[in-house]
């Protein structure tokens, strides 16, 4: 069975969904030596995020190992992580 | 960890033992192509530039071409020149002359005309090809290799797969002592601050922040401002949040060792681990410039499938998702989209890549080679009249 999502560092808050995943789902990632079980509270289309933890409002968003961004709200394990929770430090193309 | 090389009286390892035939200038360009054809086991490149270049960009082009011509996988190059172009072989002979580098020249004009300078350029060839031709392989130490990176027509998928595995093999080669490099400044942008914090010391850093703002205000002055439409719309639909996002998984094929140096385009570093190059997001060109500052080998990753190859450097193609590697079996070394739809790990496949690298740098063709490939362009900087 293929992976339903990557995590690409271990440090990482943050899975990326590699096909789309439906809310209820239970998803199964690696994160380096641990293993951890996730229920997605939302669907989670192909390329887009997912919180393997909870994350608190202005904590930092973890993927590729780095800080991608700030949580805007509380964030709950299995939440969609997207724009409408993270904002980037930097800009964004939709907003000015 | 060791591979087969070629040790060269200027110091450099080459992994290839090729006769090039370079033409300095496009007036030349069609000779050089046809002495190459005359002569079985040379290679060749053709491309518009060697005149009209001022200031800044004349050497910019001489660094460049005589880094390209210098590398250690050239064992011998055949200079050839139209005779009035403002880059004349005498220019390019004088920096591979400093380097030990082994080389004719030959000048249209002075040889009388086309027929005259291929029937020269052929004698003169053959004779580097028998210079060359006793050069033996040694087992080298993998600290005497350069791999340059590229990602070129990506995909949602590079930067969760292919990047990330090139960067397992970046990791383990900088490990060993080798160096890898990494260039594409504009696809920096938004992730700045993450690479400055991983430089070495502050003078990499205050270089870092430097090409960053450069690239930067060198789109703004053609009307694009990078901060204020990426990540796209399009982008974010395809699940990007921020910019940093993005920028990461354009980098991460570096990997994670820190940032010993930035040089410029088609600098040879002078550190060892992990060197960003101050390069285009042209494949073509960024590539040129990575082989012109030293790489031996590339690693190139692809999402839609890039066919490109170098006639001086092997070029591995790593694929991104399994179905253009279906597609393009013939073009890509690796695929990576085994971590999606395998059940392989990213650090399983780097592991392969980097395995992979050495078997290529000790004599294994590429793809890109077997099919001819012959891929060369300089990034231009301007102004050319």
């Amino acid at each position: 069975m293929p992976p339903s999502a990557i995590v690409v560092d271990r440090k990482d808050n943050v899975a990326t969904a590699l096909r789309q995943l439906e809310q209820g789902d239970s998803i199964r990632v690696e994160l380096g030596a641990n293993v951890i079980d996730v229920t997605l509270s939302q669907t989670i289309p192909f390329g887009h995020k997912f919180a393997l933890k909870d994350i608190e409002p202005g904590e930092p968003i973890i993927k590729y190992g780095e800080v991608i961004g700030l949580a805007t709200r509380k964030i709950m394990k299995g939440e969609h992580t997207h724009i409408h929770n993270v904002e980037g430090l930097k800009g964004r193309g939709d907003k000015q | 960890m060791k591979f087969w090389g070629y040790r060269r009286s200027g110091g450099g390892i080459g992994v290839r033992n090729h006769v090039l035939v370079f033409p300095t200038v496009i007036c030349a360009s069609t000779v050089a192509q046809m002495i190459s054809r005359e002569v079985p086991g040379t290679v060749y490149v053709t491309h518009p530039h060697g005149c009209g270049h001022l200031g800044e960009e004349k050497e910019h082009m001489i660094r460049a071409m005589a880094g390209f011509c210098g590398n250690p996988n050239v064992a011998g190059v055949l200079l050839v020149g139209l005779g009035c172009e403002l880059l004349t072989p005498d220019l390019i002979a004088e920096e591979l002359h400093k380097t030990g580098q082994r080389f004719e020249i030959i000048s249209i004009q002075a040889e009388g005309g086309t027929t005259n300078t291929i029937a020269r350029g052929k004698e003169l060839t053959q004779k580097l090809l028998k210079e060359v031709a006793s050069a033996k392989g040694e087992l080298v130490d993998l600290s005497e290799l350069i791999l340059g990176t590229h990602c070129g027509g990506s995909d949602t998928l590079s930067g969760l797969t292919a990047n990330p595995a090139v960067g397992v093999a970046c990791d383990l080669l900088v490990a060993e002592g080798g160096t890898a490099m990494f260039s594409e400044t504009v696809e920096m942008l938004g992730a700045e601050h993450i690479l400055a914090r991983r430089a070495a010391n502050d003078e990499v850093r205050k270089r870092i922040w430097e090409i960053t703002a450069a690239t930067e205000a060198n789109m703004k002055s053609a009307g694009f401002y990078v901060l204020g439409v990426e990540p796209s719309p399009g982008n974010i639909e395809g699940g990007l949040t921020t910019l940093e996002e993005k920028s990461l998984g354009a980098i991460r094929k570096g990997g994670t060792s820190a940032i010993m140096q930035v040089v410029k385009y088609a600098e040879k570093p002078s550190q060892k681990g992990l060197v960003i190059m101050d390069g285009p997001a042209h494949d073509v060109a960024s590539d040129t410039g990575m082989i012109a500052a030293g790489a031996q080998v590339i690693v190139f990753t692809t999402g839609r499938g890039t066919p490109l190859g170098s006639p001086v450097a092997p070029v591995i193609k790593v694929s991104s998702n399994s179905t253009i590697y279906h597609r393009m079996k013939e073009n890509i070394d690796i695929n990576a989209g085994v971590i999606l739809d395998g059940g392989e790990s990213i650090q399983s496949v780097g592991e392969r890549i980097f395995k992979e690298i050495i078997d290529v740098a000790s004599g294994k063709l590429t793809r890109a080679e077997i099919l001819g490939h012959n891929e060369f362009a300089v990034h231009p900087i301007g102004p050319t009249v």
